[in-house]
């Protein structure tokens, strides 16, 4: 039942194209997992809200599937440095990777580099440096056999951003990967691809921004992967930034050793259909992550977070907290999983799905899950979902604010739970700004 | 058999060179122990001292790993009966953390001990009626409130309702040996002096005690006769009711450093 | 002499821990295999319908056709296709033929309810309960009927129903699960032998409980019975629903449709202990239970609750549902669902708020035991005209042995503002802590586990009659035998 509908026809003749711009000399192993991604996009296309599929139960990606994007082969020319540290957060002292429509710059690139033996790089460039480690991680996480989307971005790997922390080595500056897309006249796809491997007992903060310097509704297909070794720390953010009429659909894969941690903060912005599909599997003793999220709608977006956490192994832990903002006629959908395997016994899992509703068009679909195989486990999740309390309101507006004032504050209030633990003073200020700025009719109604 | 026939001359308790570890850390350290029929045994000691883990092992909480002595309840090996077994031959421990049983109503809990514990002694079941008499008449005596009994097992209690209720299942389940782990800790005053009333009330020469503390407050209410020193596992010192006031004067620094110095351990 | 103390079944235990498998001998009047509209115009001329009720059948049946190849698969349950030609649809006994006051049912009959600890002989009725015995497919005694007819209300076999109220059957039948549902709704429409009926006048409050019955016994039967239960304006009425099976080698198909109606101020309470035959220790046999239940809360300030204990059946499929149209209706569901050796249950609930203020509450107490598979799943979608609305639910699990599976998975849809909802979930299994606690009190470790499991299904215990309470308790210790201790 392979049958490829007409509108895929344009990915497959760019592929055709894109092949034609790769080196001559190229990797056998990565010729391969190229070709058997793009075979398997054809047979599975997008994802339908079809009966059964409960992974886009909520989402429907006609729009995308529909839509016709072409797939701009550079534009790093059109973009000037202080066109970037406007949008994303920027420091200087930081590693900056700067990536435009999914190719790096060296040119925009900047701050620190990269203390000895870590690798923090373009992966085209790595690709043909030395496979190692990126033969034994890429594609292996973040596999594609049942996701159409994960199938295209693999079929489309060329370039992206390495990150290969042997083992012991802390990298103490915060790593900063930028992805941004241009104007290229029409609407574009670009296929961002990161991989990070953090080795046994090494630490690093890693931030991936995505931005876009126009409004065309450009469609982002991401995928990152993350490698936690045994005992190793990562911390990693990942801020959704593009215009307000992108598409974006971004796949997470998270692999983590003994002992190792991780810990997430993923905010979006909402754009015209926006999703991250993060999966962490806790795969040995003692691995443990935490992960936080913050969402902001408006207007007629929709910004879905899939989130699965998969207990493999005994005694490992997460802590899932997500809240959701919602404005306008827009739509927020909330899927979270907890999959605590057979024999993952004293799997400690909690979740919780937060969201205020400020309007009366916006909704909300929350799908919290449990499940669970394992008979020796503290698991549990919380889902809620109401808008901002009256006496509250009221309260403010007794002290003289007029009510958007009143509302910014205690959306500010609501949000701190997760910005406060944003420890990067860049990243919590461009997030704390970007919150109101998703929201035009509060930001509006403020007037002053 | 029943720990009530045994003879006088033979001590009712006998722990002797007791190992006990949790987790892989050796926490008691061959401790020696050993009690009579009508005696009241306070065990006191600093925190971490192995107080809890002794009433512990000696309930039977599965926790705990004994590797190595024995210990002989009426002469029989204690160690080697299930929890409930020991409780059913009369060894009742007041939890220092009594658990939340929710959706467990007090009454038809109590009511299920006291059937098993009458049957393996012999005895008829109460009827509901005998049953709910003895209840009401116990709790009166721990002062425990009415409406409390009729809720979930030590659901949203405060702690000093929680060891009113330890002390209220003490008296009703009338066991041969208590043992009492910091059952005055988190008490106000008049909780103390309740709870004080309630081991008094139940102490004779047919029962006996062994009260775990880690202050000599509780002494003050109730006078044992057999004070011991616990540290790191071991029994180090022991002696008569005056041994508390002497700890409470001059604290725990001074039995450690009397028992470096190699001055008499009394036995 | 009566019965006080309802229903203690003491059976002849055949040698398993399923206490209610025995078959009653009894000659049956069976439809042949399989399903054509020869079948349906068939059971349609048994029961001497009027057109309009065949046409109906006719109408679901042909929409089910259409459907048939769309079995519901996004449960979280296994199970081989079922060949919907090999299924017997109709089996009565032979003997209620033209049967018309109790003494004329066959004593086999009446015989097969005692053992079941429903006595049907109005000499030996339970106090305070009026039963509807349904056996295979029909009906086969209502007691208690002078009572309920001094007051107006109707309580009666479905297909009687159909003959002396067809107005009111007219009127409301398919009212709030249409013919065209889903699957299971669409094939029981179209082959429904019986059931219950009830109506509640305006303003009466049904002063016994309502109880029906369901036995299936002719082997290779499917049952699909339909019940339809209408409150009046300011009525209550307590409705009661217990079912078992013999043991049988073969999975049995059972597709019952449940519709409530709360007209104005009226309430239903329904509660539901499901004991059919869950399969032997290895999964073989069992009932599939796909059931469709739902009420309308239609009128102003009315109030549906379902309560459930759900330990039978190899598969349970079932979601008793809400649809909460009435300004400041309520709507609750209590449920414990247990599954052990190889059983599996899919079950919760769906709460749909449409009116403002509507309110609703979810208790779902999922316990899993052996190879058993549990999953919580409910909806609560608030529409948004139903300004204030408030939704609460609970849901735990709790799990015992190594083996099984405890799964959760709620859809919250929120599309007003002004809703407030709140969903909270657990999973864990028996503590130890707790079981030390009680062990030192003297409790054997079985009766502490059994205690800490009915302490745990409490909240949902408290919502069910008192007699049904003591049976539940009861159904669980039995359900759980082998399974801890």
């Amino acid at each position: 039942m392979a049958k490829t509908p007409a509108t895929y026809d344009t990915y497959l003749a760019e592929h055709r194209e894109f092949e034609k711009g790769l080196p001559t000399q190229r990797p056998e192993w990565l010729e391969r997992t190229r070709e058997r991604a793009l075979s398997r996009f054809r047979e599975l296309g997008f994802p339908t809200a079809r009966r059964g599929n409960e992974a886009w139960k909520y989402t429907n990606v006609a729009p995308i599937a529909n839509a016709s994007f072409s797939y701009p082969l550079n534009g790093a020319s059109q973009v000037e440095p202080a066109d970037l540290t406007g949008i994303a957060p920027w420091d200087d002292t930081w590693i900056n990777l700067v990536f435009v429509n999914g190719r790096y710059s060296q040119a925009l690139s900047g701050g620190q580099a990269a203390p000895d033996g870590a690798r923090v790089t373009s992966l085209g460039a790595a690709i043909a440096a030395d496979g190692g480690v990126i033969e034994e991680h890429l594609a292996q996480h973040a596999t594609f056999e049942h996701d159409g989307f994960t199938a295209l971005n693999t079929a489309f790997i060329r370039d992206g951003a390495l990150v290969h922390l042997p083992d012991g080595e802390p990298l103490q500056s915060p790593l900063h990967l930028i992805f941004v897309t241009t104007d290229s006249g029409q609407p574009a796809v670009t296929y961002p691809r990161t991989l990070v491997v953090a080795g046994a007992h090494s630490k690093v903060t890693v931030v991936e921004t995505y931005v876009s310097l126009s409004a065309t509704p450009n469609f982002t297909n991401a995928v990152t992967e993350i490698v936690v070794g045994d005992g190793a720390q990562v911390e990693h953010y990942r801020l959704l930034l593009e215009s307000a009429d992108a598409f974006h659909v971004g796949t997470s894969r998270v692999y983590q050793g003994r002992d190792s941690t991780f810990a997430s903060t993923s905010f979006a912005r909402g754009v015209a259909i926006g999703r991250h599909d993060l999966r962490v599997l806790l795969d040995a003793p003692g691995s443990s992550c935490l992960l936080r999220g913050l969402y902001v709608t408006s207007g007629t977006q929709h910004m879905d977070n899939y989130l699965n956490i998969d207990h493999a192994k005994p005694h490992t832990t997460s802590r899932l907290k997500y809240k959701g903002i919602l404005d306008g006629a827009s739509r927020a959908v909330f899927g979270g999983m907890v999959l605590v395997r057979p024999g993952a016994v004293k799997a400690d899992a909690q979740q919780t799905d937060k969201n205020l509703i400020l309007s009366d068009e916006a909704e909300l679909d929350s799908k919290p899950g449990l499940e669970i195989y394992a008979d020796d486990v503290q698991c549990g999740h919380g889902a809620t979902a109401g808008s901002i309390a009256e006496d509250a309101m009221f309260y403010m507006r007794s002290r003289g604010l007029d009510s958007e004032t009143a509302t910014a504050y205690l959306i500010r209030g609501f949000a701190s739970e997760i910005t406060d633990a944003i420890d990067l003073e860049p990243v919590r200020a461009c997030v704390e700004a970007a919150i109101l700025g998703a929201l035009p009719r509060i930001q509006a109604g403020r007037g002053s | 058999m029943n720990a009530r026939s045994e003879t006088r001359n033979q001590p009712l308790l006998e722990v002797r060179n007791l190992h006990v570890s949790a987790g892989g850390v050796e926490i008691l350290k061959g401790l020696d122990l050993s009690v009579n029929l009508g005696a009241v045994h306070a065990i006191m000691g600093p925190n971490g001292s192995g107080k809890s883990t002794l009433t512990n092992v000696l309930a039977g909480r599965p926790d705990y790993e004994v590797t190595e002595g024995k210990v002989l309840y009426g002469g029989r090996d204690l160690l080697a009966m299930a929890p409930d077994e020991r409780a059913r031959e009369g060894v009742f421990l007041a939890f220092q953390y009594p658990v939340e049983l929710p959706g467990v109503r007090n009454r038809e809990f109590l009511r299920a001990a006291l059937d098993a514990v009458r049957e393996h002694r012999g005895l008829q079941k109460l009827s509901v009626r005998e049953f709910n008499k003895l209840h009401e008449e116990k709790a009166g005596e721990v002062e425990m409130d009415p409406d409390l009994i009729k809720r979930s097992v030590n659901e949203g209690f405060s702690g000093g309702e929680k060891k009113r209720n330890e002390i209220l299942q003490m008296t009703v389940l009338d066991p041969t040996l208590a043992l009492l782990d910091e059952t005055d800790s988190g008490l106000d005053i008049d909780a103390l002096q309740t709870v004080a009333r309630g081991v008094n009330k139940f102490r004779s020469p047919s029962k006996a005690i062994v009260l775990v503390t880690h202050y000599q407050r509780i002494l003050n209410y109730i006078t044992p006769d057999h004070v011991h020193v616990l540290i790191e596992g071991r029994i180090v010192k022991s002696g008569g009711s005056e041994l508390a006031h002497e700890l409470e004067s001059k604290g725990y620094e001074w039995v450690k450093k009397t028992v470096q110095s190699g001055s008499e351990v009394g036995v | 002499m009566a019965t006080p103390k309802a229903i203690s079944r003491k059976t002849t235990d055949l040698g398993s821990d399923y206490k209610w498998g025995f078959v009653t001998d009894i000659q049956s009047d069976v439809a042949p295999k399989g399903l054509n509209e020869d079948i349906i115009r068939l059971i349609s001329g048994k029961k001497n319908e009027p057109a309009w009720m065949l046409d109906w059948r006719l109408r679901a049946y042909r929409h089910w056709t259409k459907v048939s190849h769309e079995e519901p698969r996004w449960a979280k349950v296994n199970f081989p296709p079922i060949d919907y030609q090999d299924i017997r649809y109709y089996s009565a006994p032979v003997s209620m033929k033209g049967a018309e006051g109790l003494d004329e049912v066959d004593p086999e009959l009446v015989e097969a309810f005692n053992k079941l600890g429903i006595p049907i002989d109005e000499q030996k009725k339970l106090t305070g309960v009026a039963v509807d015995a349904v056996f295979d497919s029909v009906s086969v005694a209502t007691t208690l009927q002078e009572t309920l007819n001094k007051l107006g209300i109707i309580f009666c076999s479905f297909s009687e129903a159909v003959q002396k109220h067809p107005d009111l059957v007219r009127k409301y039948l398919g009212s709030v699960v249409p013919h065209t549902d889903n699957f299971f709704a669409s094939l029981n429409s179209a082959v429904f032998s019986d059931g219950s009926f009830a109506y509640v006048p305006p303003g009466v409050r049904c002063p016994v409980e309502l109880m029906t019955y369901f036995r299936i016994n002719t082997e290779g039967t499917g049952q699909f019975e339909r019940t339809l239960i209408i409150a009046d304006k300011g009525s209550y009425v307590s409705y009661l629903e217990g079912c078992t099976a013999p043991m049988r080698k073969s999975h049995q198909l059972h597709a019952a449709v449940v519709e409530l109606v709360a007209l104005d101020n009226a309430e239903i309470k329904y509660s539901t202990l499901q004991n059919w035959y869950p399969g032997d220790k290895d999964g073989k046999g069992g009932v599939y239970n796909f059931v469709t239940k739902r009420g309308k809360a239609a009128g102003v300030n009315s109030k549906i609750s379902w309560t459930q204990v759900e330990t039978g059946s190899a598969i349970t499929w079932k979601y008793p549902g809400v649809i909460l149209q009435g300004d400041n209706s309520v709507g609750e569901f209590y449920s414990v669902a247990l599954v052990n050796n190889y059983q599996q249950a899919d079950t919760g609930t769906k709460m749909i708020h449409i009116g403002s203020n509507t309110r609703s509450t979810i208790v779902a107490k999922g316990i899993s035991a052996g190879h058993g598979q549990n999953t919580y799943r409910g909806l609560v979608k608030i529409m948004p005209s139903a300004a204030g609305a408030r939704n609460f639910t609970r849901c735990d699990s709790l799990l015992i042995g190594e083996e099984c599976g405890a799964h959760t998975v709620p859809y919250i849809e929120v599309r007003n503002p002004t809703a407030r909802m709140e969903h909270e979930a657990s999973t864990s299994k028996v503590s130890e802590d707790q079981l030390f606690y009680l062990m030192q009190r003297g409790i054997s470790e079985e009766n502490a586990q059994h205690m800490i499991i009915n302490g745990f299904c409490r909240g949902v215990f408290q919502e069910l009659p008192f007699e049904f309470a003591m049976e539940a308790s009861q159904l669980l210790k039995v359900s759980l035998e082998g399974a801890i201790g």
